[in-house]
């Protein structure tokens, strides 16, 4: 017989279950941030170095301000976990390259520091916190938050405007003219070869990233295609070319990465559905009749706002449910 | 095609340490420990006093309860002391300490031979009863009171629970491959006693063996084995009936109000036991296995039997347990001595490794929405868990239909944030229990 080993003061007592899966929230973090990584290099080699240094900026200031918060309020520092790096690099992917070094910073801060920190921290908050840094942005620096960089390839003409910002101020002829017509246009949106956000321009590497993130398990893949379905049905209706308007903007990048931000969506499959439909909804509201040429930001926004109505709404059929 | 159930969680499985190992009869213990509450119900009284001389299968302690069961010497010896012992459930009962004589003899009569076609239904549930029978699987509620269901509940479907959904577990596998013939007549008498034509057999896929013999040995009786899909909490009563008879127990009701009785196997090779044999449930099959254990085992252990004899009869510890566990890893119950006796409920005794039980510090939830995939209840475990952390335990019960939680543990296996949902609805039961008391 084996030497029995039983300290009795070391054993482990609580309630079942007593074993547990590999899943963490650090895991999941890291790889959505994995997930973002094709499109991120891509700004890097579209946009150039200054894309790298944004990247940079916001991480690192969205990290250190939750360092900060962390041993300011004596709780323990979860800076590992990969979520306010996440936060960071999403409000990256959300701002165009050339804004000056203390935006993205100050972005980073508030949407740590407030749309974070000020909820509780992570699990609490209620909006996105990158998506409420880019809105903040937008609002208090308008002109730089809407100024593009000059483009290197094929379209070096479009210098200060997207495909949404030519068509909101110029027509959809005026787009097409842009791209030459209409086959180039969709090829330069899906392959990324148009101006925008750092990280919004290549469709199919933000695809490509969201289709990992639901073969993970991750993310459900009902949320982007509601959500750019709806977008896609709605701007067809209403007599807009439905294939521009899906590629276009922070459409994808906000279908299948903020959209899907598990902390502020329904828990539930359905509620997410109705999430990203009413997302949806509000982007071809904002992008046909808003005062701005896109609306993903506000949209997800403002559905952040209503999910708690959502979850009441949504439960899942509870077993043994009377009928 | 193995059928399923929504939700559930697929843990490893863990069987293999002891899947393909044979029962091994325990040697005759020197000493056990037998608590006078081994069931859920009324506590029984003591009818020994210390010095007494007890064969084994004696009665030593009844109560008048109807839902209670009485319990019987393991050994044959004497009466060595009665006092308050750790308990496996219970933290610490009332026991009978029996010293063995070393003669293993039986009670007077006992073995008996009798045929049990000839028997009524009320003696068959007499005999069970007086054989101190409970739920083996591990809830250990009297048998008898599960099989005399009221007038006006018509029992229409028996189903016997072979899926041991629970990761390490395999007594239940083992009693199946070779006590098949015993299992199978428990289960004829006590359709015969629930006068019900519908049987049936539900095993997970993953012991195509026991789902085989089952087939052999159930044969010409009409009764239907059904593969069922391995997932957990495969089987949970409720998840099992759904699964095989397409029925589903209404919310805050029980088996029989869709005309169901599920029963375990070694509840059934006890049944037959003490019905053709006149013997009561004084031993029973346990897995003694996990990471720290040296040898596991599927050990035949007499009721009594310390944690700490099984363990070294299982080899000892290989390294350092960080838990020990009665019954499964999803639903047994964490021990703080290994001075704990095996109860008629203990299924497993587990020795888990600090590697196997991935703990993790528990973090806030981020709303991922797992645990409410993987709730077979269909709940949302996620609020529980929070509204039990903030001591919100009326809005639990109200809001978010706390007590149709079945405690199956799927959600806290899944969950990414390390959260204790299951400690947390516990709480907020024994709180909601506490409240409704004081009104």
């Amino acid at each position: 017989m084996t030497e029995a080993k039983l300290d009795l003061g070391k054993l482990s007592v609580s309630a079942s279950p007593h074993i547990r899966c590999d899943e963490s929230i650090a895991k999941i973090m890291w790889m959505v941030n994995l997930a973002l990584a094709p499109a991120a290099l891509f700004s890097i080699y579209r946009f150039g170095w200054s894309s790298l240094t944004i990247m940079v900026l916001c991480i690192v200031a969205a990290v250190v301000t939750e360092y900060a918060i962390q041993k300011w309020q004596g709780k323990p520092v979860t800076i590992n976990d990969g979520s306010a790096f996440l936060t960071g690099l999403l409000l990256a992917m959300n701002i165009p390259s050339t804004l000056p070094w203390y935006m993205p910073v100050f972005g980073s801060i508030v949407a740590i520091a407030i749309a974070k920190h000020t909820m509780g921290g992570l699990g609490f908050n209620i909006f996105n916190p990158a998506l409420v840094g880019r809105a903040v942005l937008l609002a208090s620096w308008p002109v730089a938050m809407t100024k593009w960089p000059t483009m290197t390839s094929q379209i070096d003409g479009m210098t200060s405007a997207t495909p949404l910002g030519i068509l909101k101020l110029q027509g959809y002829e005026k787009l097409v003219e842009v791209f030459g017509d209409k086959m180039t246009m969709y090829k330069s949106l899906f392959l990324g070869s148009r101006s925008g956000s750092m990280g919004e321009t290549a469709a199919i590497l933000l695809i490509l990233g969201g289709v990992f993130l639901i073969y993970r398990g991750y993310i459900k893949w009902q949320v982007p295609v509601v959500m750019i379905g709806t977008v896609g049905v709605l701007t067809a209706v209403f007599g807009q070319d439905p294939i521009m308007h899906m590629m276009s903007g922070g459409l994808i990048l906000g279908a299948f990465f903020m959209a899907t931000d598990m902390v502020t969506i329904p828990i539930t499959v359905k509620g997410q559905v109705v999430f990203a439909a009413g997302a949806g909804a509000l982007t071809v509201l904002i992008r046909l009749l808003g005062g701005y040429p896109e609306g993903v930001c506000y949209a997800i926004l403002l559905m952040n706002a209503v999910t708690p109505l959502i979850d009441l709404g949504f439960k899942p059929r509870k077993f043994g449910a009377r009928r | 095609m193995a059928r399923s159930f929504r939700g559930g969680v697929h843990p490893d499985d863990q069987k293999r340490f002891t899947a393909a190992k044979a029962i091994e009869a325990a040697p005759l213990p020197e000493k056990v420990v037998i608590p006078t509450r081994q069931h859920i119900g009324a506590p029984c009284t003591p009818l020994v006093k210390v010095g007494d001389l007890v064969k084994k299968g004696q009665i030593i302690a009844q109560a008048d309860a109807f839902v209670a069961s009485p319990v019987h010497a393991s050994i044959s010896g004497k009466v060595a002391a009665i006092g308050e012992y750790p308990h496996p459930v219970f933290g610490s009962c009332p026991a009978v300490v029996i010293e063995s004589d070393g003669l293993d003899e039986w009670a007077e009569g006992l073995p008996l031979n009798r045929d049990w076609n000839a028997l009524e239904s009320d003696e068959i549930k007499e005999i069970i009863r007086q054989a101190g029978i409970v739920g083996m699987g591990g809830a250990t509620f009297p048998t008898h009171v599960k099989l005399a269901p009221p007038k006006e509940k018509t029992i229409d479907v028996f189903i016997l629970n072979g899926a041991e959904c629970e990761p390490y577990l395999t007594a239940d596998h083992r009693v199946m491959l070779e006590w098949a013939d015993r299992v199978i007549k428990g289960m004829l008498i006590t359709m015969k006693l629930l006068s019900v034509k519908e049987g049936y057999i539900g095993i997970e896929e993953n012991k195509p063996d026991a789902i085989s013999v089952m087939r052999q040995a159930s044969q010409g009786t009409g009764i239907t084995v059904t593969p069922l899909q391995t997932k957990y909490p495969q089987g949970a009563e409720k998840t099992l009936i759904k699964v095989v008879a397409n029925r589903e127990v209404p919310s805050g009701g029980l088996p029989m109000d869709v005309g169901v009785v599920v029963q375990n196997v070694g509840t059934m090779v006890a049944v037959a036991d003490a019905v053709e044999k006149g013997i009561p449930l004084i031993e029973r099959v346990t897995t003694v296995t996990g990471g720290a254990v040296a040898e596991p085992k599927n050990l035949l252990l007499r009721v009594g039997t310390t944690f700490v004899k099984a363990i070294e009869l299982a080899g000892g510890f290989k390294e350092e347990p960080a838990k020990l566990i009665m019954g499964g890893p999803m639903m047994g119950m964490a021990q703080c001595s290994i001075e704990v006796p095996v109860i008629k409920g203990t299924s497993g005794i587990l020795a888990l490794s600090a590697s196997e039980i991935n703990a993790g510090e528990e973090r806030p939830c981020i709303r991922c929405g797992r645990c409410v995939e993987a709730c077979p209840m269909g709940l949302v475990p996620s609020m529980l868990s929070i509204l039990g952390e903030r001591g919100l335990f009326a809005a639990a019960k109200e809001k978010y239909d706390l007590l149709d939680c079945v405690e199956c543990g799927s959600c806290v296996y899944t969950c990414p944030a390390k959260r204790n949902i299951v400690h947390y609805v516990k709480l907020s039961k024994a709180q909601n229990a506490a409240m409704a008391a004081k009104k």
